[in-house]
């Protein structure tokens, strides 16, 4: 979004990160729209990720702490093919209700890529090249989505992240239903029910 | 006009005589499929943005098919069962397939062409990933997320980006140790996990045309394996015949134009290809299922969308017949009408199921199963350190269930034959 800024602690992943590890098949149970139930999708995101590779480099470090709902950990930082396997949305909404605002990966699978856009769950963003092994779990970082680069805060050392592309008037509408009615496919008026919850990009 | 096949029916679908891979637009959908993990959530958001008194947009090519988790006392899974029988009764949808009744089919992906809902030259999409297996209809078919469900239900439109085409040629004539499956992991483990990403995978050649209806299901299947947004392969007579068989629906036929351009076009000779596995934990790590003697397996699971149609039970029926199997074994049928199959069809004088039990396989009930893993009660799932041979379609970690369990992924025939070695063997051993 124009002007914005995004602050904080990476979380370290590698290459080919599916679904199945972003959120385990037999955590799709829960309702997303009950207030309780959608909490354990934050509990267990990224739980099925193996410990070697559990926040790299050096692996074994929990994305969310036992009892916990909420990671401490708002940025993701993957390598290619980021998402991959199953349609799943609850993938990305399990890491928006986890508290993560985006996802920096130098390529994505289609589906989460669309899902995380359509559904306006977390900011999908693609580094230039595979910046994964350039970070460690903890880093501090800051995310200049004007001038389209990630920084460690630390050594002050830049990555470049490419710009939305196609992407960028649904992502800044925030979401599928909201970029319809901006462009007048679908009408305020067939919207009668509550706001969606909780869009944080 | 030169264009694909996958082009020409998006560009019938959004109003245009011509589309060009990389444009976005809006097509006219003709079949919505979900199921009970992915329907609950659309349904939800369904109601959220259009009201809770909205109507979809036309109950008639709505399709819901509950499969994911069935045979398991989870309560949250049967609560979700319930969520979408009070919805289509809301909605008097009469596509739907429930828990308990005769109507129960199983899976998704091979129920929507045994109910008649997969035609050439249509646009279907799914909340599935496993969805692109209907592009072996001629058709452009891929899975979806519940907000793009949702806003189809009430719209019966979305937004497409127009994929590029690849193109992968078979020539020859497939060999009896041969199945579709091992073609698709021939072509993953060439141009890996995100080799055909964003591009449709069209699969062409005399060995593709030889396949059956439920082959070519397989190869379509695991183009999300690669990538792929889509798979497709020109509709011949042995389409045509297969979805007239099911279908009393009008459909046109759609054909690449002579001068069509493909990203890639990529030639195998199918006498050159060897029984193949796929190793933990990814689909492209490819290797001959002869080099892979020496892997002791816990477990053999014959089932899914991939590798639990009549076919594949057929095949493995082939190698399993008279013979005892070394390792647990699981025999899930995709669908009910699969399970009949069992039941109906004889091999030597024995029905597949007869073949099954004497070689002692355990038969589970037909759904998805272990595929993805599911409740901790699931039927066949991997819930410690096993190792596994599976038909199915991903071995991604934690896929079956345990993220400390291995699973290998290979053809009916070559899980067949592991079965009876309890090691990786090459199903040429049994059909010689």
């Amino acid at each position: 979004m124009p002007g914005s800024k995004i602050i904080g602690k990476v979380y370290v992943v590698g290459d080919n990160v599916d679904t199945d590890q972003i959120i385990p098949a037999k955590h799709l149970v829960y309702d997303t729209h009950s207030p309780e139930e959608r909490k354990l999708f934050g509990k267990y995101a990224m739980s099925g990720v193996p410990e070697d590779r559990s926040g790299l480099p050096e692996g074994s470090v929990k994305f969310v702490d036992e009892g916990k709902y909420e990671s401490v950990f708002n940025i993701i930082v993957g390598g290619k093919n980021f998402g991959c396997g199953s349609s799943r949305e609850h993938a990305p909404l399990a890491l928006q209700v986890a508290g993560v605002a985006a996802v920096v990966a130098q390529t994505y699978a289609r589906i989460f890529y669309r899902n995380s856009v359509d559904g306006g769950f977390v900011m999908p963003l693609e580094s230039v090249d595979n910046i994964f092994k350039s970070f460690a779990t903890g880093d501090q970082v800051e995310i200049d989505l004007d001038a389209n680069k990630i920084t460690d805060i630390r050594t002050g050392k830049s990555f470049g992240l490419r710009s939305l592309g196609d992407a960028a008037d649904i992502i800044h509408a925030g979401g599928l239903f909201a970029y319809a009615r901006k462009i007048g496919m679908i009408k305020e008026s067939d919207k009668t029910a509550t706001k969606k919850v909780g869009a944080n990009v | 006009m030169s264009m694909t096949i996958t082009e020409k029916i998006l560009a019938g679908h959004s109003g245009r005589d011509k589309v060009t891979p990389g444009e976005n637009v809006w097509v006219d959908v003709d079949i919505l499929m979900t199921h009970d993990v992915t329907g609950p959530g659309t349904i939800s958001i369904f109601k959220e943005e259009f009201g809770k008194e909205a109507k979809v947009w036309d109950r008639d090519k709505v399709v819901v098919i509950p499969d994911h988790y069935i045979f398991t006392e989870d309560q949250h899974a049967k609560r979700n069962v319930v969520f979408l029988r009070d919805f289509v009764k809301d909605q008097r949808i009469d596509n739907f397939y429930d828990v308990g009744t005769s109507d129960y089919k199983g899976v998704c992906h091979v129920a929507l062409p045994e109910e008649g809902y997969t035609r050439p030259g249509e646009v279907l999409f799914g909340t599935d990933s496993h969805t692109c297996t209907a592009g072996a209809f001629g058709e452009f078919a891929t899975g979806i997320g519940n907000t793009d469900a949702a806003f189809i239900l009430g719209t019966g439109k979305l937004w497409v980006k127009v994929p590029q085409t690849m193109r992968f040629v078979f020539d020859g004539e497939l060999p009896e140790y041969l199945m579709a499956k091992d073609l698709i992991l021939r072509i993953i483990g060439d141009i890996g996990v995100d080799g055909a990403s964003y591009a449709a995978m069209e699969f062409a050649g005399d060995a593709v045309h030889g396949l059956n209806i439920e082959e070519r299901m397989t190869l379509c299947n695991m183009v999300i394996e690669a990538g792929g947004k889509n798979g497709v392969i020109a509709p011949d007579q042995t389409t045509i015949d297969f979805v007239k068989s099911r279908s009393e629906k009008n459909f046109t036929p759609v054909q690449n134009d002579p001068d069509a351009r493909f990203a890639l076009e990529k030639k195998f000779d199918v006498s050159k290809i060897t029984p193949l596995v796929a190793k933990p934990h990814s689909p492209e790590n490819v290797e001959a299922a002869e080099n892979l003697s020496d892997v002791i397996v816990d477990r053999v699971y014959i089932g899914s969308c991939t590798g639990g149609k009549l076919t594949d039970f057929r095949a493995a029926a082939r190698v399993l017949d008279g013979r005892k199997t070394a390792v647990d074994t699981f025999i899930v049928p995709a669908t009910t009408d699969v399970a009949r199959g069992l039941r109906e069809y004889k091999l030597n004088g024995k029905t597949l199921l007869q073949i099954f039990e004497e070689a002692g396989c355990r038969i589970g009930n037909a759904s998805c199963g272990a595929c993805l893993g599911g409740p901790d009660d699931t039927f066949g799932r991997l819930n410690g350190q096993e190792i596994c041979l599976s038909t199915t379609n991903r071995n991604f970690p934690g896929r079956m269930g345990s993220k400390k369990a291995q699973v290998y992924l290979a053809s009916p025939l070559t899980a067949a034959a592991t079965a009876i070695t309890g090691k990786i063997t090459d199903p040429r051993k049994y059909l010689a």
